[in-house]
């Protein structure tokens, strides 16, 4: 059976993307680190424990076990508004490919996780700052209606900076549509987990983010709905460092539980277990 | 500043003077014809010039207003708010409170009746002035606000009440008392409710549109936008600021971002404009006020005609296609101009 891996090495073989550099520098504590061995520890700084932003591609590699069947990975957005402000929307959209390797910034598709089948969604912060755009939102709205009709638990790991600005309305509307088809998903009593990773805020936090049945967030995540200088610049004052950091929202009841990047895969299967039980096929268990 | 309250100085001031002109021709024409008449001076022409003049100003200036001045015009300070509606009602029950933190200011909500139709009602309440502003947090909605009117979403509901909105807020509250009691939750959950609440809806936007804060209110089976108003994404300044990083680029902003109640009519996102007055709502508020009332009720009356089924299929699939796509992922992805 083909692995994850496989479908990793294809998806990066298609999507060329602009070579990183070898070291790395953490911003959580400078240590310089080898880029290879940052990536075999999920991106996470074995000095430190700073978790790096993860692409999409990778996140999905590590959590799924088998092969993974991407759905509508061909959508890209248009340009609706004829976009221009510095640069034209197609401009920007352009060079985010070629920076990230992907062509919109949500990846969605299902496989299977420790004897689950789940639909899995994961957002790309690398293309366009993670924000929500006409595709964005179909994709999202794909997979709770696809998690729905399989009758299987949906996942989604959101990094965004928000609704896309350059789609206008449109990409506020996202918002509804991807509620709409999130309530299909509700209606059927299939879970729904979402995992908050850094940062997320705007209209997707204020949309399908928190209105999963669990809400996990990674440690020192910045989760929020407004952002941080609009806030500063409203109130005339300079916030602490904590706020609207993933501690701060389990603090104030807003999330379930800070799961560093490690134990997020055992963290969600224990979750899939008690509340979907009927869910897992024994038979698939590697 | 608004440019709209700056450019209609000229105009209401020359509104003056023909009103103070009108009143001494009065007096001087009784002057003439009442008994003991004396020979006065008769200003009519003047004032048919003045009123002339007043006219062609009037279309200069609100004849074909710019994006940038829509986005002032629904900011304008005299616009009528969500309480110029609601007393229109034949009656009204507000209700207090989110039953959890507080009752929010920002957000009006209660029970009543539209044309002998029952309604409930959520809206959003800007200030008049100062005094007002502050209570009302310049209509900025905080969390307790949104779930006041999640409650009284799950009510209408309940009791088969249709659900009509008023939109009206630059944005939702980004403070940090917002933020600690879960704002984006708040808004997350009204989105939802609407996209399936078992009642008719219909929003209306009756000044600013603000970005999610707005929407959490006006999600619905039809919307109705005042002819003046707007609906963003975010506020051109914002944009300007967040994407050419230059606050002076908002008029720009404002075009490109398509807030016009015109331009959403085109892109299939609104369903009906109701026109204001030359001038602007505040110019003839009561007619204002009646001609939405009626669009509202007209609304309701189509929606109410559906079998229930129905409409959430068709609530669904007009929020399910919004927006389009290219399906060229491949020829994107393989490098091939």
């Amino acid at each position: 059976m083909p692995s994850v891996t496989d479908w990793l090495r294809g998806f990066k073989g298609r999507h060329e993307r602009r070579e990183p550099g070898l070291w790395v520098k953490c911003p959580g504590c400078a240590e310089m680190l080898y880029r290879k061995d940052l990536e075999l520890n999920l991106l996470v700084c074995p000095k430190c424990a700073h978790h790096f932003r993860m692409p999409a591609a990778d996140r999905i590699a590590s959590l799924i076990d088998g092969e993974f069947h991407e759905i509508a990975a061909e959508l890209s957005p248009r340009d609706p508004l004829n976009w221009a402000d510095v640069k034209t929307y197609p401009q920007k959209l352009a060079a985010d490919r070629e920076k990230s390797g992907v062509l919109e910034a949500v990846l969605a598709g299902f496989g299977t996780m420790g004897g689950f089948e789940i639909g899995l969604a994961v957002m790309d912060f690398f293309f366009r700052g993670g924000t929500m755009g006409a595709v964005v939102g179909e994709k999202v709205a794909l997979l709770f209606e696809e998690s729905a009709r399989r009758g299987v638990p949906a996942v989604v790991f959101t990094a965004s900076g928000g609704a896309r600005m350059e789609e206008g309305l449109i990409a506020l509307m996202q918002m509804a549509k991807t509620s709409a088809a999130l309530a299909r998903l509700q209606e059927a009593r299939l879970p729904y987990i979402c995992v908050l990773t850094d940062p997320t805020t705007g209209g997707v936090s204020a949309s399908f983010a928190f209105d999963a049945d669990v809400i996990i967030a990674e440690p020192k995540a910045v989760i929020g709905f407004a952002g941080r200088r609009v806030i500063e610049q409203t109130i005339r004052q300079r916030l602490p460092d904590d706020f609207q950091t993933a501690e701060f929202l389990v603090e104030h009841g807003h999330a379930d539980m800070v799961v560093e990047r490690g134990r997020i895969k055992a963290q969600l299967i224990q979750l899939l277990e008690l509340l979907h039980p009927t869910g897992r096929r024994e038979e698939m268990v590697s | 500043m608004n440019v709209i309250v700056e450019r209609e100085k000229g105009l209401l001031e020359l509104e003056q003077r023909i009103n103070d002109l009108k009143a001494i021709n009065d007096q001087q024409r009784a002057l003439r014809t009442g008994e003991g008449a004396v020979e006065g001076v008769d200003f009519s022409n003047e004032i048919r010039m003045l009123e002339e003049k007043y006219a062609s100003l009037q279309r200069e200036i609100f004849g074909n207003l710019t994006a940038w001045q829509k986005v002032h015009m629904a900011r304008h300070p005299m616009r009528p708010r969500s309480t110029s509606y609601i007393a229109a009602l034949d009656e009204f029950v507000e209700l207090h409170g989110d039953r959890a933190f507080r009752d929010d200011p920002a957000v009006i909500g209660g029970m009543g009746k539209l044309g002998g139709r029952r309604v409930m009602v959520l809206a959003q309440q800007k200030g008049r002035d100062t005094k007002e502003n502050v209570h009302r947090n310049f209509g900025m909605v905080h969390p307790e606000g949104y779930r006041k009117g999640l409650r009284l979403m799950r009510m209408a509901e309940k009791f088969g009440l249709p659900i009509i909105s008023y939109i009206d807020t630059s944005g939702a509250d980004p403070g940090i008392g917002a933020e600690e009691r879960g704002q984006s939750e708040a808004i997350a959950q009204c989105i939802l409710q609407l996209t399936k609440v078992r009642v008719p809806v219909v929003a209306s936007v009756i000044g600013e549109g603000g970005s999610g804060g707005a929407l959490a209110f006006g999600v619905a089976d039809t919307i109705i936008m005042l002819e003046h108003s707007i609906f963003s994404i975010a506020s051109p300044e914002g944009c300007a600021a967040i994407l050419w990083k230059d606050a002076g680029k908002a008029e720009e902003a404002a075009t490109r971002l398509k807030l016009t109640a015109g331009d959403l009519l085109a892109l299939g996102i609104i369903d009906e404009i109701v026109p204001e007055p030359m001038g602007g709502a505040h110019r003839d508020a009561e007619g204002t006020v009646a001609a939405l009332l009626r669009a509202q009720g007209r609304a309701l009356d189509a929606l109410r005609a559906m079998p229930l089924e129905r409409l959430l299929a068709q609530r669904y699939a007009k929020y399910r296609r919004i927006g389009t796509w290219q399906a060229d992922g491949e020829r994107l992805v393989r490098g091939v101009p």
